[in-house]
């Protein structure tokens, strides 16, 4: 198997906090990581890679070179080789127009790896939280898609998904080479080991630019980008509230249960 | 590609039996805005098999028109399958505006059919407005887990489409003396065209189904509950109240609850009329995914806990102790 996993760096959203005074988001010194989601399908990835020798595993990210730590985080937990892509160019791209510079990327890495049978997304980043480039990259690539997958096994020339819908779960079989986005699986990443750290630290991660692949450049960046954000702010939360704290717990209990009844809410 | 019409289409999510889901009879109350402010016409667009009572549905929930495209080969939803008949539909018809559900599968679609149209698409919104200076919808979306929101315009191409989040808008009352004008199209899809198998639906544990995206009230639990076992008051009050077991991701991740009981970012978005948050602290990832309920009970031991930031009525207190009484006077007042 030739696998190939999406990936972006993202800050930890987990980490974010709001300045009170100004309302605004305090970036500075919020820890930069791999996509939740996007480790999620590597750990995918790595599973099928324990079970099934000779399967190989390459990871990309497009974003600026800084982005280059978070690939060697994936050296490190189950990836073999590395690519960034990145150029001033495809700055400013939205989802179209990512997914459109990603499968670019896609025939020039197969020149260098070979065929992918399967590619892997994260469902989605946890900073835009769209959840739209993996599918429109299955576009891009004329790919059959599996997306909020759980579980994925390969079976003969089918990738075999387990993915979250609204009745529980469906058992997905997709005809390779397809796209496949993770949702939040059962189990955990593996960790990386003192060993794979230091080898990932030493691997050279190739950048691959505009200049290393046929692409349409009108078709990038913010020029090739459909939407533009018109403007952003950050969402109130402070609500006039009714705060219940009497006595004795029994007592609150109480007066909520009336509270609510004269509200007609219950 | 260029509008043909001013219509704005709202994308009728159907279930397994051919029925309405919810999320696009209530995306049918903001477009009804949408599309008066636009100048066009109100239309569903229901794919599916045997789907006639979701064309029903839509036209009570007043939908000018309805564009019908019935098959066996929709009968459960395939990428490949939508995507083409969407597609071959907005070509035919070419309307301004799209509105989809952000369920799992319109999240799936939405993009695959955009790119397809080579034109933009806003993920997830939960505010739907025209923008007054260009006439082009401003959706409007939390990003960053819900700590940071924007307005997101799609100017020069159309149609412009927005995935939008379930309970966000409220249904209207149907009115069953609405009529509606059901465009037919006979769509085939030739056999191999579709590349995945459904195999197996998995009902989660059985019988019982967790539809929060869908629920009315929510009673959820968090790491406040202190173990598997804390849910069992979570559940009775759920079951007093016909209230659907929620759960944030502290309770999960400790395997508590299942995951299908998640609210928040990483789990279900949820918009009740209803929603008891029992322990929960109320993490930015949490209150992402819930804050759009209409009324929010928070119970909470902690007095300076997040979660009263959002909250309509804040209790601070043990719910081991406020639950029980809460479930007695529940039953008291219902008899």
């Amino acid at each position: 198997m030739n696998i190939l996993v999406c990936i972006k760096q993202v800050p930890d959203t987990t980490e974010i906090k709001i300045n009170p005074e100004t309302n605004t988001l305090i970036r500075e010194g919020v820890p930069s990581i791999v996509n939740t989601f996007d480790a999620y399908a590597l750990e995918t990835a790595a599973k099928i890679k324990d079970v099934m020798s000779g399967t190989k595993i390459v990871v990309v990210s497009m974003g600026p070179e800084q982005a280059k730590t978070a690939l060697k985080e994936c050296l490190s937990v189950g990836a073999d080789k590395a690519y960034l892509v990145s150029d001033r160019a495809f700055g400013g791209s939205d989802t179209l127009a990512t997914s459109y510079i990603l499968s670019k990327s896609v025939a020039k890495l197969e020149e260098l790896e070979g065929k992918f049978d399967l590619i892997f997304c994260g469902k989605q980043a946890i900073d835009g939280d769209t959840a739209q480039v993996g599918p429109e990259l299955a576009e891009h690539l004329d790919y059959p898609q599996v997306t909020y997958a759980v579980e994925a096994s390969v079976e003969g020339d089918s990738a075999r998904v387990k993915r979250e819908c609204a009745e529980g779960y469906e058992i997905i079989e997709a005809k390779l080479p397809c796209v496949v986005t993770v949702t939040k699986p059962a189990y955990e990443p593996r960790y990386p080991t003192i060993k794979s750290k230091m080898a990932a630290n030493k691997a050279a991660i190739p950048t691959l630019t505009s200049q290393d692949f046929e692409i349409d450049l009108q078709w990038a960046g913010l020029k090739g980008s459909p939407t533009k954000v018109k403007k952003t702010f950050t969402p109130s939360l402070k609500k006039e509230n009714i705060m219940i704290q009497e006595e004795t717990d029994e007592g609150s209990g109480l007066k909520l249960a009336q509270l609510l009844s004269d509200a007609s809410i219950i | 590609m260029e509008a043909k019409t001013k219509d704005l289409w709202v994308f009728v999510e159907t279930d397994n039996v051919g029925k309405a889901r919810n999320v696009g009879l209530e995306l049918l109350r903001p477009g009804r805005e949408l599309a008066n402010t636009q100048g066009g016409e109100l239309v569903g667009v229901v794919i599916g098999s045997d789907a006639e009572e979701a064309v029903k549905s839509a036209t009570a929930f007043g939908a000018d028109k309805i564009i019908l495209v019935d098959g066996p080969e929709y009968a459960h939803y395939t990428t490949d399958a939508y995507v083409d008949a969407f597609t071959t539909l907005v070509e035919k018809y070419a309307p301004t505006t799209i509105l989809i559900g952000a369920t799992n599968l319109g999240r799936d679609m939405a993009p695959r059919l955009a790119c397809r149209l080579r034109t933009g698409l806003t993920a997830d919104c939960t505010g739907l407005a025209i923008d007054e200076a260009s006439g082009n919808v401003a959706w409007t979306r939390p990003a960053f887990g819900g700590n940071l929101m924007a307005t997101i315009l799609c100017p020069d191409h159309r149609p412009q489409i927005g995935t939008v989040r379930p309970g966000v808008f409220k249904k209207g009352e149907p009115d069953d003396s609405c009529q509606a004008e059901v465009i037919r199209e006979d769509i085939r899809i030739p056999e191999g065209r579709i590349r995945t198998k459904l195999i197996e639906v998995i009902q989660e544990l059985g019988a019982e189904l967790v539809d929060l995206e869908g629920a009315e009230i929510i009673v959820s639990g968090g790491r406040g509950v202190g173990g598997p076992e804390g849910f069992e008051p979570i559940r009775e009050l759920a079951a007093v109240l016909g209230a659907t077991v929620g759960a944030s991701r502290a309770a999960v991740d400790s395997g508590w609850i299942s995951h299908t009981h998640q609210v928040g970012q990483t789990g279900k978005t949820v918009g009740p009329k209803l929603y008891i948050a029992c322990g929960i602290s109320g993490a930015i990832q949490h209150l992402a995914g819930m804050s759009g309920s209409d009324c929010i009970v928070a119970i909470n031991k902690d007095p300076d806990a997040p979660i009263f930031k959002v909250a309509d009525y804040g209790v601070v207190g043990n719910i081991k102790e406020v639950i029980p009484v809460l479930i007695n006077e529940i039953k008291r007042i219902k008899s």
